[in-house]
């Protein structure tokens, strides 16, 4: 760890030259494919939406999300995943410091936050099975599971990403290129928190009501 | 590794990743804007359509707060190629989700 501090004081060696530009600008384009990606991510999400309310009320006679949904839990987690999008914020504000350590400690963080909410996930999930309501159980819960476990999915994605950054971080420190992969990383991890938000409003909040 | 940074590029790259500042304000509004539907929806407050137009609002709101603050939808260059996308993923997913409950709701055969 000890090379690991003295890397950044290395980045601010040279001057700007058009090589460098070059390189900045298939940089932002790969922010902008990545920001392309979210787009794909946003309608994917909507379609899992727009099912979930046209099937709220299609319980068929079994068990609804207002008896079985515990908001403690959800609760907790929601605050979870609030946190892990400001600690990987954190994250990106140390990276630009050039702090590699403070980087990987709050990259360690966020990972931390993010696997205790699918800890609390695959509970609620396993909770719901046993009082009987599995994804084949309803249109209702179908729609539920295939919607909840998309994200939880997408976040379980986010984590082994970002392990695997913290091991590149770890050996190549800070570059232009792992600076990119930590902001895209971050963007994905925040874009993350919006859509559990709208799952915790939409499915959860209105579903106890 | 990377010494081909110039210091007026850092510089500038910094304004880019925001500031401690905006990140606190932004998770403390993301916190206020998480409990208000809570307790209202909680503790039964409003009547349940008032309740169900205060909690999409908060959402929205909570959105835009993420946006501006954490994902810095306002700092960047123009021309705004992601904002422009992201405007447009929103038309879209606003058509699918609008359209389908509108169609399921109204015009349901049988």
């Amino acid at each position: 760890m000890a090379h690991a501090v003295s890397n950044p004081a290395g980045a601010h060696g040279g001057h700007g030259d058009g090589h460098h530009e070059e390189h900045h600008d298939q940089e932002s384009m790969k922010m902008f494919g990545f920001w392309l990606f979210l787009i794909t991510d946003v309608i994917l999400f909507g379609t899992l939406f727009a099912t979930f309310v046209v099937l709220r009320l299609n319980t068929d006679g079994g068990p609804t999300g207002a008896e079985l949904l515990e908001m403690n839990g959800i609760i907790i987690s929601t605050f979870i995943l609030l946190t892990s999008s400001f600690t990987s914020g954190i994250a990106v504000l140390e990276m630009n410091k050039g702090n590699k350590r403070g980087l990987i400690l709050w990259l360690a963080i966020t990972a931390l936050l993010g696997a205790s909410f699918i800890f609390l996930e695959v509970n609620e999930f396993i909770h719901l099975v046993h009082e009987g309501a599995n994804i084949g159980t309803s249109a209702y819960w179908s729609a539920f599971f295939v919607l909840v476990g998309t994200h939880g999915l997408h976040v379980s994605v986010g984590l082994v990403w970002m392990i695997a950054l913290m091991i590149q971080l770890g050996r190549r420190g800070i570059s232009p290129v792992t600076k990119r992969k930590v902001s895209i990383v971050s963007l994905y991890w925040h874009f993350l928190d919006v859509v559990w938000i709208f799952v915790f409003t939409i499915v959860y909040l209105m579903g106890v009501m | 590794m990377s010494n081909h940074n110039s210091h007026g590029h850092e510089a500038q790259h910094n304004s880019h990743g925001g500031s401690m500042k905006s990140y606190v304000i932004g998770f403390l509004l993301s916190i206020i804007l998480t409990i208000i539907p809570l307790v209202v929806v909680m503790n039964d407050l409003l009547s349940k359509t008032a309740t169900i137009v205060l909690i999409l609002i908060m959402a929205v709101l909570q959105f835009a707060v993420q946006l501006i603050f954490f994902m810095h939808i306002r700092d960047e260059e123009k021309p705004r190629f992601n904002l422009m996308a992201l405007i447009f993923g929103l038309v879209i997913l606003l058509t699918i989700v609008a359209g389908s409950v509108w169609i399921m709701t109204y015009n349901a055969v049988g």
